[in-house]
């Protein structure tokens, strides 16, 4: 509610993120403060508090796992019980300001289909992934001949969540296919830095860990 | 509901407010949706805790078919804690230090509100099958008359299980603008065929018995016992779960060693149905019963509002908490789900939980401490926004 998220009380700032949340950081930075913001695969809700501290949002999450979900509740935000594939349709268009996907789009039975559907649902759409493109996953299959296990894809492939997993180039074309605009494109390296956006996409898609990309659908008539 | 309400009453039949209630009597009368008006009428409540200045802090606990508004005190009649002291009290979830809080004995119910038992002005009698068919819109709207009464503009939250979160629904709908947040707790939008016949099958079970007298039992000076036990006994199995009956009770014998080739009460399950059934007669009105059950029937929000249940809640500001559990197949998490979709369609800010437990129905007044701390998080993250003070560390 609005009157609410005038109210909302100062509390402390950034607390220093998990190296391998540098995503979150990055994403509290792109998102206008008092928003609307809908988080799907909300986890334990990590982002969503970020986001609630430092930009006053109005935030709301959905989380498939329940106990994620309670804990969540618990902790004073609103999310609810729900799975990215088939909740999303639920949603009326624009509802949010952005439609957050961290690090869940390789967890999706149709990644094409939610990346609609956070567009339309949300003024802007951030998604951040794993870029299975990275130099160590591409020597790992090539020299092990087995699927790569790295800190960032850290389960054996018969155990992992993710299902649809694509480089960074992959990404980008799926964009294009569903001629969604990309306004800003950030990857990060092993060490949580980020790659210069000059440097050339075969580059970024060897040398990132993982990429945010905040996306918006095309304006009708363009 | 409630089986484990044993916290209610202990009177049968006829209902004078208690001394220990506050009674609020209307002075304009009710228009109800059956398109009768029902004058004068009288609604029993219980507060706890403080208004504050700003008149910001009130919640309103709405009870579910068999409850009453002794939600969190020592019952004045059976001595038992308040049904819902578990999640209503000092320290406790809905914490009365900080909140004041509200629990009205529903129109139609036999706890000091007005109902079929109640004196009709008309005729001097009970009301008896005269009083008008009530709803789950027309308890609220007493309700309503009552919190004008205490001069409330909005209420911080409406809280309530199963038929007491049909009540919290037809609130946030009807009085969007008088509802800061709503928890519905066990409860649907609308009255499965599955409830509405376990119900009949419990009307028709008071009304088989002869000494209803066509629901003039009070002037002919008897109760419809037998009747009304069965009508709980039935009732009573659906708030139950098979794992948590079968846990319980198992097929363990009663009182013997062995089965006694009759029909007495062998198995310790029809024995404790059979105590159900007749401690129940004992503190509740059997026209009450059905009249209640009807409005439960009737409950459609949807069918209210265009038969789309998102138009129920279009343009609403309420901030919702909706709460099942994974062992309830009277009111399942699937229709939980179909409230959650509906608010999404409207973009609500909602909150959903199912809480994992095989207590069946009965959870939502039993000891679950994943809900409690889901309705703390809650309620706790609406009043830090709106300036209520913290808690107090238990």
């Amino acid at each position: 509610m609005n009157d609410m998220d005038a109210t909302q009380t100062e509390r402390p700032i950034l607390r220093a993120p998990a190296p391998s949340r540098v995503d979150h950081l990055l994403i509290a930075e792109m998102v206008a403060p008092s928003a609307r913001v809908l988080d799907v695969g909300c986890g334990d809700g990590e982002l969503l508090q970020l986001l609630v501290d430092t930009k006053a949002v109005d935030g709301r999450g959905v989380e498939i796992a329940r106990e994620r979900v309670n804990a969540c509740v618990a902790r004073g935000l609103s999310v609810i019980q729900g799975d990215a594939d088939r909740d999303l349709a639920d949603y009326p268009d624009d509802a949010f300001d952005y439609a957050i996907l961290s690090l869940t789009i390789q967890a999706t039975r149709n990644p094409r289909t939610v990346l609609q559907h956070l567009l339309r649902i949300g003024r802007r759409a951030i998604v951040s992934f794993p870029n299975f493109g990275h130099w160590e996953v591409r020597t790992k299959l090539m020299l092990t001949g087995r699927m790569p296990r790295t800190s960032n894809l850290p389960d054996r492939w018969y155990e992992t969540p993710n299902a649809h997993l694509c480089t960074i180039k992959d990404f980008a074309d799926l964009v294009k296919a569903i001629d969604a605009r990309v306004e800003r494109t950030v990857v990060f390296n092993w060490s949580g830095s980020q790659l210069s956006p000059r440097s050339p996409l075969g580059l970024q898609n060897l040398f990132g860990e993982k990429a945010v990309f905040l996306m918006r659908r095309p304006e009708p008539g363009r | 509901m409630a089986a484990s309400v044993e916290t209610t009453i202990a009177r049968s039949a006829q209902m004078q407010p208690l001394a220990t209630s506050h009674l609020f009597e209307a002075s304009e009368p009710l228009l109800l949706d059956c398109g009768q008006s029902l004058s004068p009428y009288a609604i029993a409540y219980q507060t706890y805790g403080t208004l504050n200045a700003a008149k910001s802090n009130a919640i309103l606990i709405c009870h579910a078919l068999t409850g009453d508004q002794h939600v969190a005190n020592v019952h004045p009649i059976t001595g038992k804690n308040g049904w819902w002291e578990t999640l209503v009290g000092p320290g406790k979830p809905i914490d009365t230090t900080r909140f004041f809080v509200i629990c009205s004995n529903i129109l139609g119910g036999c706890l000091g509100s007005t109902g079929p038992a109640s004196i009709n002005p008309a005729t001097g009698k009970a009301w008896g099958l005269d009083f008008p068919v009530i709803t789950i819109g027309d308890m609220v709207d007493a309700q309503v008359r009552l919190i004008d009464h205490l001069g409330i503009a909005q209420l911080f939250s409406v809280v309530g299980g199963s038929m007491g979160g049909m009540q919290v629904l037809e609130w946030a709908a009807r009085h969007k603008e008088r509802v800061l947040t709503a928890i519905p707790i066990a409860t649907a939008a609308w009255h499965s065929s599955q409830n509405i016949a376990f119900h009949e099958v419990g009307r028709q079970a008071v009304m088989a018995d002869p000494d209803w007298a066509k629901g003039a039992y009070l002037a002919a000076g008897v109760v419809p016992r037998r009747g009304l036990a069965v009508a709980r006994m039935a009732a009573h199995i659906t708030y139950l779960s098979e794992k948590a009956l079968q846990q319980k009770f198992g097929r363990n014998l009663q009182d013997r060693a062995k089965r006694s080739f009759s029909f007495n009460a062998d198995f310790q399950v029809e024995s404790y149905l059979r105590h159900q059934g007749s401690s129940f007669v004992d503190r509740f009105d059997a026209n009450s019963y059905l009249y209640i059950t009807r409005a439960m029937d009737y409950f459609d929000l949807a069918a209210e509002h265009g038969d789309v249940l998102a138009n129920a809640f279009r343009g609403t500001t309420t901030r919702f908490c909706v709460v099942s559990f994974t062992s309830d197949w009277l009111y399942p998490t699937a229709e939980s789900k179909e409230i959650v979709q509906a608010l999404n369609a409207v973009a609500a800010n909602v909150s959903f939980v199912e809480i994992d437990s095989d207590k069946g129905h009965d959870a939502f007044l039993l000891d679950e401490p994943e809900m409690f701390d889901c309705v703390r998080g809650f309620i706790n993250a609406a009043a830090a926004k709106i300036g209520i003070g913290k808690q107090a560390k238990a």
